[in-house]
């Protein structure tokens, strides 16, 4: 392990903090009976964090709808994200977007997305701005297994192999895309074999071990950021919840599978060996739990204490430049 | 002359069961009738496991379709709309009757090409060789703080493209009857539910029975104003009416029924008796069905006008994610009461 205590703890903190919003903030979410359309990715926290710990602000990354911890590992903050999901002015978004649209370009983060995959080749095209603009930045697209399979990958894959763009292409592969099991929808045994039809490194990671995640995707950035071209990380992971709030997922999956994966849980997984090979001490690391906890109350408190959009925000920010009349006119519209 | 469309019959559906023994009769009837989509069984490939038919469709309209059909006819497909909504275009024009399923009407970007330049086209450009007996269901309707992405009430813009029909059922008892109607269509036939009506209640007779493509309704007589609903928006303007009624005034309102062909008769018929026309449309106003039938009614009806033809509709804008805002988005009845108290007082 070559890595100091400070980026070490700096790993934690960041899969805790997407840990405790996935599940008080979600929770919060449905005391208040704020949307459903909310998708947890508890369970999935080691591939962002592992992948964004290479990044800068300056970098982007692309999200998909299961986009929280995405958000989270590029530094967005989580106040900013809850008071989104409140729909409140004071969110990333100004309440306009919500679970599925955070976004925050001060971060570098182009948006969590609503259509499977259709974020994917936004994070090619932040890689062609950066190699035209010769700035040295990458970018990362988020995708999904299910993600996977869609024409949209496939095309931006090919395009960013053949201008040798400096993109990341990483599948979360959680076994499922809703209730359709990944044996059954993909063609192919692994998403990471693809990789050969579009001339670019497929590479299989452990997701649940944010070290195996953080190693592959050094490799892969400084592929990118020395001008070699994209390359495919396929991580494995699981969400521990179902879709969304609404799903049970032990109507399409089992109790067993259920515990192996939670057996392997990427937290634990990372307190286990840091803390067996002597680098980090268990009382930091509960003291952070702690500390993490407090920090998404807050998040919390923030949110509900934030103002609702004025109404006539349904106007703002549809054009640069529009005449309001133009988004009024015939629609009978009282306000 | 008004075609009268209504149940006769007491037993009482979900909209959703409507459009789930719809797809059952037709499946029965016909073996070529076969369906595809995401999640439509759910828990794919794993019968091995006890485990079949995990979801029946995103919205539980598809539930049980599985079972009684097998996986040969009710597919659940990869992640992959261009491939699936083609693949069903191109089964079509070769001897089966596919439906296919998109599960929110605003991924219709994904597979848009197959719609407009394949289904659409085929058959005129190929000089009339093929029929493309092709149903796709859809969905639209905000109201669910589901925001930009998943909230489209997107149908004005298949009414737009020659070659595509479309219909946007209201209650239980059209769904089943314009979903039988489109299945067993020759033509390409967009069938769009709204979101919010799944739960609701109606009757709807036993039997199969078809409603004929391309006409409107009169689901309230009236002589002193013309309410023309497109899908969710018919109730609003049901309850609109209802409180006019209080007011001592009659509202007729319109059941439209079809966003192609559009029962423009029907429309201009009633706005010849009530003279004032209002039309509510959940769509986005610009070149959408509603300011179509406004046109045709200026173009057509222009003698039978005491006052402009009017619109309700949401702003030119995506649906905004927060509950106020979306609340401000969608239709509703104060905003139709108050365009009509403006017609019928003249101020
Ligand atoms: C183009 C498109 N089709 C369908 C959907 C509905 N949908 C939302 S998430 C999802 C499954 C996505 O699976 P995957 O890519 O594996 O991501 P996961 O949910 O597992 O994170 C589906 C079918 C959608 N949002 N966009
Ligand atoms: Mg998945």
């Amino acid at each position: 392990m070559d890595m100091d205590p400070q980026a070490l703890i700096s790993l934690y903190r960041t899969m805790v903090t997407i840990r405790n919003f996935e599940e008080i903030g979600i929770y919060e979410m449905g005391q208040r009976r704020l949307s459903g359309s909310v998708h947890s990715s508890a369970g999935q926290e080691a591939v962002p964090t592992g992948i964004c710990a290479h990044l800068t602000d300056s970098d982007s990354i692309a999200s998909t709808h299961r986009g929280h911890g995405h958000c989270i590992a590029k530094g967005v903050d989580p106040k900013l994200m809850m008071a989104e999901l409140f729909g409140r002015v004071t969110g990333t978004n100004k309440g306009k977007g919500g679970s599925m649209h955070i976004a925050d370009m001060t971060k570098g983060m182009l948006g969590t997305n609503g259509v499977v995959a259709a974020s994917v080749p936004l994070a090619v095209g932040a890689a062609l701005t950066s190699s035209i603009k010769g700035t040295g930045q990458v970018s990362v697209a988020f995708f999904g297994d299910g993600g996977a399979n869609q024409g949209v990958l496939h095309e931006s894959m090919n395009l960013a192999s053949v201008w040798k763009l400096p993109v990341l292409f990483v599948c979360e592969n959680n076994q499922y895309a809703e209730s359709t099991p990944v044996e059954y929808a993909l063609s192919a045994e692994n998403v990471a074999d693809r990789g050969v039809g579009y001339n670019m490194p497929g590479v299989l990671v452990d997701g649940m071990d944010v070290f195996a995640v953080h190693e592959a995707a050094g490799a892969a950035v400084q592929r990118a950021r020395s001008g070699q071209g994209p390359t495919l990380l396929e991580c494995k992971t699981y969400r521990y919840y179902g879709h969304t709030v609404f799903d049970n997922p032990r109507s399409y999956r089992t109790e067993e599978e259920e515990t192996y994966w939670r057996g392997r849980d990427p937290i634990q997984l990372f307190r286990t060996r840091t803390l067996e090979e002597g680098l980090l001490q268990a009382s930091l690391l509960d003291s952070i739990d702690a500390e993490i906890e407090q920090l998404i109350r807050d998040a919390i408190k923030f949110a509900d204490e934030s103002p609702l959009p004025p109404e006539d925000d349904v106007y703002t920010d549809v054009y640069v430049e529009y005449p309001l009349d133009g988004l009024r006119r015939g629609a009978s519209m009282t306000i | 002359m008004t075609t009268t469309i209504a149940p006769n019959t007491t037993r009482e559906l979900r909209y959703r069961e409507a459009i789930n023994e719809a797809i059952i009769q037709e499946m029965e009837r016909d073996p070529d009738v076969i369906i595809m989509g995401e999640e439509i069984a759910g828990g794919a490939g794993r019968e091995h496991l006890g485990i079949v038919d995990a979801w029946g469709g995103a919205f539980k309209t598809t539930v049980g379709l599985i079972q009684k059909f097998g996986s040969q006819r009710v597919k659940d497909t990869p992640l992959s709309e261009a491939a699936f909504v083609g693949t069903a275009i191109g089964a079509a024009s070769t001897g089966l009757r596919p439906i296919a399923e998109l599960m929110f009407v605003d991924f219709v970007g994904v597979c848009m090409d197959q719609i407009l330049n394949n289904a659409a086209k085929m058959r005129y450009m190929y000089g009339g060789q093929v029929k493309v007996p092709f149903t796709l269901l859809t969905r639209i309707g905000a109201g669910t703080g589901s925001a930009a992405q998943h909230s489209e009430s997107f149908y004005s813009i298949f009414s737009h493209i020659p070659g595509i029909k479309g219909v946007v059922p209201c209650d239980p008892y059209t769904a089943k009857g314009l979903l039988i109607s489109a299945i067993r269509d020759d033509d390409p036939v967009v069938f769009f539910e709204h979101k919010l009506l799944y739960p609701e209640t109606g009757p709807v007779p036993e039997e199969p029975y078809a409603i004929p493509l391309g006409k409107a309704r009169i689901v309230k007589p009236g002589a002193d104003i013309t309410l023309v609903g497109i899908s969710k928006m018919t109730l609003v303007c049901l309850e609109a009416a209802e409180k006019l009624q209080e007011e001592g005034l009659n509202a007729e309102v319109v059941d439209l029924m079809s966003i192609s062909p559009i029962d423009y008769d029907l429309v201009l018929d009633s706005v010849r008796r009530t003279h004032r026309l209002v039309v509510v449309d959940e769509d986005t106003p610009r070149c959408s069905v509603a300011s179509d039938i406004c046109a045709a009614v200026a173009d057509e009806g222009f003698d039978y006008l005491d006052a402009p033809p009017k619109k309700v509709t949401a702003p030119h804008t995506p649906v905004p994610y927060s509950r106020p805002l979306e609340g401000v988005y969608i239709p509703n009845c104060d905003r139709v009461m108050g365009v009509v108290r403006e017609l019928l007082t003249g101020g």
